[in-house]
């Protein structure tokens, strides 16, 4: 009805008066990404209401439908913000910022309840029917190019979860940061066994990080327990190659420099094949097949009372 | 530099420098040659940097001592040292090592 007042008179004046009126952008009128934001703005309630009842917001928000609107709305307010500036395909444009952590929520309450990443992806794609066919209405009844919309409010949905999917990852590689410097902290630790006999249990594999720390550690320990023999027990440890026999043997060497002996035990058959095998020189570690044997060893070489 | 019951105690007090590493090393040789000892114990408990001319320097003297009949120890070497030397691949495998001066002493008079 308005549209045909407008459209009468001056044609194609209409056009440009348009776009000048809800961003200012100066782009040329009703282009796809324009027509997206006005549709998001003026059909807000409408697609939040819509949004509310799909998976993302009706599975997260289970306590009343009213939170999920009220997050719907926060999204559809985003999207507009971005859509308005231009950045459809920018996944770091100003509006996704004010969702981010929003979204982050919302993922990790899926991810929780078990979805994965994939799934969580395509949770967030299916936003899309309710948007789409709202752009495409609000293309008819306002006369833009309507393909044009589309393509734009594809795009939008497709970095909307690129968005989201950058949080999930954000979340993982956060909880692995974590694990691992829980593991390096708890997986090393230095036994007294004896008045100046330390131990060191090695689990896992042994990489240059927890070699590392697990020298540091031994070092310390060296210091405060005035300890005469360290023993390297690697019954833990599934495999050794050239690698971790490099980390081993740098251990002793440090071990010995600081006026200590250094004991290897807990060689499998295997790994001692292996090791045979692989060429690999520990000439100048002592090693012992077990902890036990290492132990009787280290008394022995300490001259503690015999039978101890 | 002290001399006790035939060893000679060299306490590195301060950081050193390639002179007084130098300065060390004459010191060193000319005692253990005239007194005739039978060991010599670097302790480098307060020195916290040991750079490759040092550990050059440390087993120079190791195998300068050995041929004057004595034995070499350096004692109380600091974790950190330990691991920059290793890292570095400098593992002295020509030196002795002990945990303290008194370690050092003991060793000596054990052998």
């Amino acid at each position: 009805m308005n549209d045909g007042a407008w459209n009468t008179p001056v044609s194609p004046g209409d056009d440009s008066r348009r776009a000048a009126a809800p961003n200012g952008s100066g782009a040329r009128p009703h282009d796809g990404t324009a027509l997206v934001a006005e549709a998001l703005r003026s059909r807000r309630e409408q697609l939040a209401q819509r949004w509310a009842d799909a998976t993302p917001f009706r599975a997260v928000y289970v306590a009343g439908r009213d939170a999920a609107v009220g997050a719907a709305h926060r999204l559809v307010d985003a999207l507009a913000e971005v859509a308005g500036s231009g950045h459809c395909a920018d996944p770091s444009a100003p509006g996704f910022e004010r969702v981010r952590p929003q979204l982050a929520e919302m993922l990790a309450e899926r991810g929780a309840a078990g979805a994965t990443a994939a799934q969580l992806g395509a949770e967030v794609a299916e936003l899309r029917h309710a948007l789409l066919a709202l752009v495409r209405d609000h293309a008819s009844h306002e006369g833009g190019d309507a393909g044009d919309a589309v393509v734009a409010a594809m795009e939008l949905v497709g970095t909307l979860r690129l968005v989201a999917m950058e949080t999930v990852l954000d979340r993982d590689a956060g909880i692995i940061a974590r694990q691992r410097q829980e593991i390096l902290d708890t997986a090393t630790p230095v036994l007294r066994l004896w008045d100046g006999v330390l131990a060191v249990p090695l689990i896992g594999t042994l990489d240059s990080a927890r070699s590392q720390v697990m020298t540091e550690a031994l070092l310390e320990g060296i210091v405060e327990q005035r300890a005469e023999v360290a023993i390297l027990d690697i019954t833990g440890v599934p495999m050794v190659d050239t690698v971790v026999a490099q980390h081993l043997m740098r251990t002793a060497t440090a071990v010995r420099l600081m006026g200590a002996t250094c004991v290897l035990s807990g060689i499998r058959p295997q790994i001692a094949q292996t090791i045979a095998a692989l060429g690999i020189d520990l000439g100048g570690i002592r090693t012992r097949s077990t902890l036990a044997d290492a132990l009787a060893w280290a008394l022995r070489h300490i001259g503690a009372p015999a039978g101890g | 530099m002290l001399e006790l019951d035939g060893v000679l105690l060299a306490s590195v007090q301060t950081e050193l420098t390639d002179a007084t590493v130098v300065a060390l090393q004459e010191d060193l040789l000319d005692r253990a040659a005239a007194t005739g000892a039978d060991g010599v114990v670097i302790d480098v408990s307060a020195v916290e940097i040991i750079d490759s001319y040092l550990a050059r320097v440390l087993t120079e003297i190791t195998l300068a001592v050995r041929m004057l009949a004595a034995r070499t120890v350096v004692a109380g070497m600091r974790p950190a040292v330990a691991v920059t030397l290793v890292e570095m691949g400098l593992d002295l495998p020509e030196v002795e090592t002990a945990r303290s001066s008194a370690h050092a002493l003991e060793m000596l008079a054990r052998r």
